[in-house]
């Protein structure tokens, strides 16, 4: 080597991901101490898991928690952790140990907002656990529609449309239903099939602009948006606003046997049809995806179209039909705001949830499982945002909404690393 | 003995592309337990025609006989169902799958609508023994080499019970042993009654292992050869139309003072996965630098690195002495280096510029194309005519789109505009990738002229033979490491093949730069 040649400079402290989110933790757990600190020591918390309809004790106990003494715990093994993964160190055992170490952190965080939000107050668990699921279910249900639309290749922005399209005709039809000599239930049903049904034709739409003239996906499914907020609020100035617009919500049903267990019996196994439906739809979506011939030929077409025409699947067909599914699910989930949520229906009512539903998805990186964790997650935000308006604590609200959303995003930057879309999303399939 | 029977025959086709004769009655028999070589230069109509008989695309004229019937192959799903598979040269395998899973697609087995991943699974591993695989169906496409993806590929035909098989140039990605591992396979197949359509541009491969050679140049049948009295040049003349020169002739090199100098580099993927770790090597003035390897193991961003294209992660690099670690490509190219990039569509030409204005893309800022803010056309124009002619670009018009030439001319306008700037290095990264035979001794010969006048010159190529013929210095990348540098006397195909596999012999350390 020539006498150029000089050892090159090391780094000597890179910034990596981890040591990011180690800065993260360490900061939070600052937070947390310096909330605990302006706190009497003798505060305690309680967190109840009351029936939430009707208030009744479940008969398990409720829980107390001395409320300094916890946060000032947890603040330490935030710091600790993040103080840990600044070293990065390199033996395995201690790698693991600082993984273990996150992961706590990651499943802690949760609990101690709760905690420090009630501060010195009582909670009940039972709810806060059944209003996230529920607000949940619009979100999950979105990002299986987008899964279904996504694996095949087609990208689905306009979920948001869907929704309301869903939203608006199933109501719609609801609202002319009602009125006639069916039963209420059967009204009901037939109201959210045409909710179903509508999304499903609108993907139809989105299946024309994107596969058979090859538009750009992400323009028609702006259009499609674009569309139902026009289409929805004419529908409804012109036919629902007459009338003291509103009908009887989906009622709940309980599970038998179920429903008897406490605490979770009340919180999950009593509810509404699409609520439940959620839960079909994730494992309907996961069992085709991963375990059947359909399954493994959409995500052959989303990857490597072209793969597949070689072997004689017909891409297009099978995106067509995945569009269409995709549709459909949308519709189920825009049913559930004004036909399950609310009983009415108002302008552009699905506030962004198809969008949000959309982030779900990407951060449960293309997985039903995944997707469903992340819309948790975000009805989770969605639920303590209205907890905490109610509790009225001193503390802007809308920094403690923010705050899942912020861990979410860190997180997800920092352990599931970025996330790969199917391949060939938003590219229309040319045979040469 | 009589000749064995034709299972495939192709009679007449002609297929048409808008303003393209891509087959023009084209001819051909393979006969069973036979393997027919199809030999011609790229764009001469050899993948058209497999297409075409693979169903891809539908034949203007002609017909198509399996095992003597006449047939209508309207889609691939015809194709197979005739026992025709196919291993394209661009594999079909989709990356996130699993061999299972890739091998069963479309063919899947099934319970009612749900797959049984166990029975295909099954299969795989019995054909994988009897034909010599050795594959693992559990394994993800994207972590198996691309050797194994092939036999992938290959297990994918026979699974569907193939019994013709076309290969798409299978060799293009291989190193020399594994060709050796299969032709191998061939073997094993042909004594099971497979016949094997085998398509390449390498005339040694041809010859060793087809029975019959059809000959195609520019979308028509050109002959056919028997390779028992065939040689590499009477097929090569067949294969271009006129006589080549095959080997590259040139002188002696006599290096001078180093001109390029890279320290320990380590650079990134596009994942963020590192692509090369620590290279460290020379280049002196007037001589060749070959860098070989298998496509994919640091060499892409290697160069790009040293283009200033890329971020160096860790270790420097200097030209002329001077650190030009980080520098921007505008600082590397002005300190007289020349980079005649990997992939000449996307990042050697703008194709919706004239030829003009493509050959000074490295200088037009410069005063004689210049003047202020605006460009001197006359100039440009000028600079253009005097290169065209010089480097023999076709048509000689410099007022054509960059993108309507044909490959070979758009890598002469490439090398016209990096080897007439004022260069002390050059950087050529598979510089005669695609090009036809004429093309190819056109752009050596540049090559080494501009070595004798004192450049330095760093070749990257996966083509083996290109690398062992230019090169004066061959160094063999592996897994983003240079495995050794030999000089060019100690470098045959047999050292550097197994190099290129990352073994290495430990014997033979005085070959080290």
């Amino acid at each position: 080597m020539s006498a150029k040649a000089k050892a090159p400079r090391r780094i000597g402290f890179r910034i990596t991901r981890l040591r990011i989110i180690a800065l993260f933790l360490m900061m939070l757990g600052v937070f947390i101490m310096a909330e605990a600190g302006g706190m009497d020591g003798e505060t305690i918390t309680t967190l109840k898991l009351d029936s939430r309809t009707t208030g009744a004790a479940s008969g398990v106990g409720d829980i107390a928690v001395p409320t300094a003494a916890y946060l000032l715990i947890v603040g330490a093994l935030f710091i600790l952790s993040g103080a840990f993964n600044l070293v990065e160190a390199r033996a395995t055992r201690w790698r693991r140990l600082s993984v273990v170490l996150i992961s706590l952190c990651g499943i802690l965080f949760i609990p101690t907002v709760i905690i420090a939000a009630a501060a010195g107050d009582e909670t009940n668990l039972t709810t806060i656990i059944a209003e996230s699921l529920r607000l949940a279910t619009p979100l999950a249900i979105g990002a299986f529609a987008g899964i279904w639309c996504e694996r095949a290749g087609v990208v689905n922005i306009a979920i948001e449309g869907m929704m309301l399209f869903a939203a608006c005709f199933g109501f719609t039809a609801l609202f002319f239903l009602r009125n006639t000599a069916l039963p209420l239930e059967t009204a009901q049903l037939l109201a959210v099939t045409i909710g179903v049904l509508a999304g499903g034709l609108i993907a139809l739409l989105h299946g024309w602009l994107s596969i058979t003239f090859r538009t750009d996906q992400i323009v028609s499914g702006t259009v499609i948006n674009i569309l139902a907020v026009g289409v929805t609020s004419f529908v409804r100035r012109e036919y629902l606003l007459s009338t003291e617009a509103g009908a009887a919500k989906l009622a709940n049903i309980s599970i038998p046997i179920l429903s008897d267990i406490p605490v979770l019996g009340d919180a999950i196994f009593t509810n509404q049809p699409i609520f439940f439906m959620m839960f079909v739809m994730l494992a309907f979506t996961h069992v085709v995806m991963f375990y059947t011939r359909w399954g493994l030929r959409t995500r052959a077409v989303g990857e490597h179209p072209h793969a597949a025409d070689t072997l004689g699947i017909n891409v297009n067909r099978t995106r067509w039909i995945n569009v269409f599914v995709s549709g459909m699910i949308a519709g189920l989930a825009g049913a559930w705001f004004s036909l399950e949520a609310t009983g009415s229906f108002n302008d552009g009512m699905t506030r962004g949830a198809g969008f949000i539903a959309l982030a779900a998805m990407i951060f449960g990186k293309w997985t039903p499982l995944g997707a469903f964790g992340a819309a948790l997650l975000f009805g989770f935000s969605e639920s303590l945002g209205v907890r905490l308006q109610m509790v009225g604590v001193d503390f802007p609200v809308q920094f403690l909404q923010m705050v899942p959303y912020v861990v979410t995003l860190v997180v997800l930057a920092g352990f599931i690393g970025r996330a790969s879309p199917p391949k060939a999303v938003g590219q229309p399939y040319v045979k040469e | 003995m009589p000749p064995a029977p034709p299972v495939l025959e192709a009679r007449g086709i002609t297929k048409r592309f808008p303003g393209v004769l891509a087959n023009d009655n084209i001819s051909l028999t393979l006969r069973k337990g036979q393997v027919l070589g199809l030999l011609g230069e790229n764009g001469a109509g050899k993948s058209t025609l497999m297409n075409l008989i693979y169903g891809l695309y539908k034949p203007d004229e002609g017909e198509i006989l399996v095992n003597g019937e006449p047939v209508e192959i309207t889609g691939s799903k015809d194709a197979i169902e005739l026992g025709i598979g196919m291993v394209h040269q661009h594999f079909q395998l989709v990356d996130v799958l699993t061999v299972t899973e890739n091998v069963m697609l479309g063919n899947e087995s099934t319970s009612g609508p749900f797959l049984r991943r166990d029975q295909a699974r099954r299969r795989i591993v019995e054909l994988s023994q009897e034909y010599g695989l050795n594959v693992d169906p559990d394994a993800l496409i994207s972590d198996l080499p691309v050797g194994v993806q092939q036999r992938v590929e290959i297990i994918k035909a026979l699974y569907r019970d193939a019994d013709i098989l076309i290969l798409d140039e299978p060799t293009a990605v291989l190193t020399p042993q594994e060709t050796r591992g299969l032709f191998k396979i061939m073997g094993a197949l042909l004594e099971r009654g497979v016949s094997i359509i085998f398509i390449s541009h390498k005339l040694k491969e041809i010859l060793e292992i087809c029975d019959a050679v059809v000959v195609l140049r520019r979308g028509a049948v050109a002959g056919h050869a028997d390779p028992k009295d065939s040689t590499e040049r009477s097929l090569a003349s067949l294969m271009v139309g006129r006589d080549v020169i095959l080997d590259v002739e040139k002188a002696a090199a006599t290096p001078g003072d180093e001109i390029l100098n890279v320290v320990n580099l380590h650079v990134l993927d596009d994942r963020g996965l590192p692509a090369v770790e620590g290279v460290s090597f020379g280049l002196h003035r007037g001589e060749i630098l070959g860098v070989a390897g298998v496509q994919g193991n640091g060499q892409t961003e290697l160069v790009e690195a040293l283009a200033g294209l890329r971020a160096v992660a860790d270790g420097r690099f200097f030209i002329k002495g001077d650190d030009m670690t980080g520098a921007s490509p505008r600082t590397i190219t002005e300190k007289g280096v020349g980079h005649v990039p990997e992939d000449r569509q996307q990042d050697g030409l703008v194709a919706s510029f004239t030829v003009m204005h493509n050959l000074v893309l490295s200088t037009y800022y410069r005063d004689a194309f210049s003047k202020s803010i605006v460009v001197n056309d006359r100039a440009i124009a000028e600079n253009a005519r005097e290169l065209v002619r010089q480097y023999d670009v076709r048509p000689p018009t410099i007022n054509n789109l960059a993108g309507e030439l044909s490959g070979g001319n758009q890598q002469k306008v490439i090398v016209a505009r990096e080897f007439s700037r004022d260069t002390d290095l050059l950087i050529a990264s598979q510089p005669t990738r695609g090009l036809d035979v004429g093309s190819i001794e056109f752009i050596h010969k540049q090559i080494i002229r501009m070595r004798d006048e004192g450049d330095g010159v760093l070749l990257v190529s996966s083509e083996l033979d290109e690398v062992l013929s230019l090169a004066d210095r061959v160094a063999v990348m592996f897994e983003g490491q240079i495995m050794d540098i030999l000089p060019i006397e100690l470098a045959d195909k047999d050292t550097v093949g197994l190099l290129m596999a990352g073994i290495r012999e430990q014997p033979q350390a005085e070959g080290t730069a």
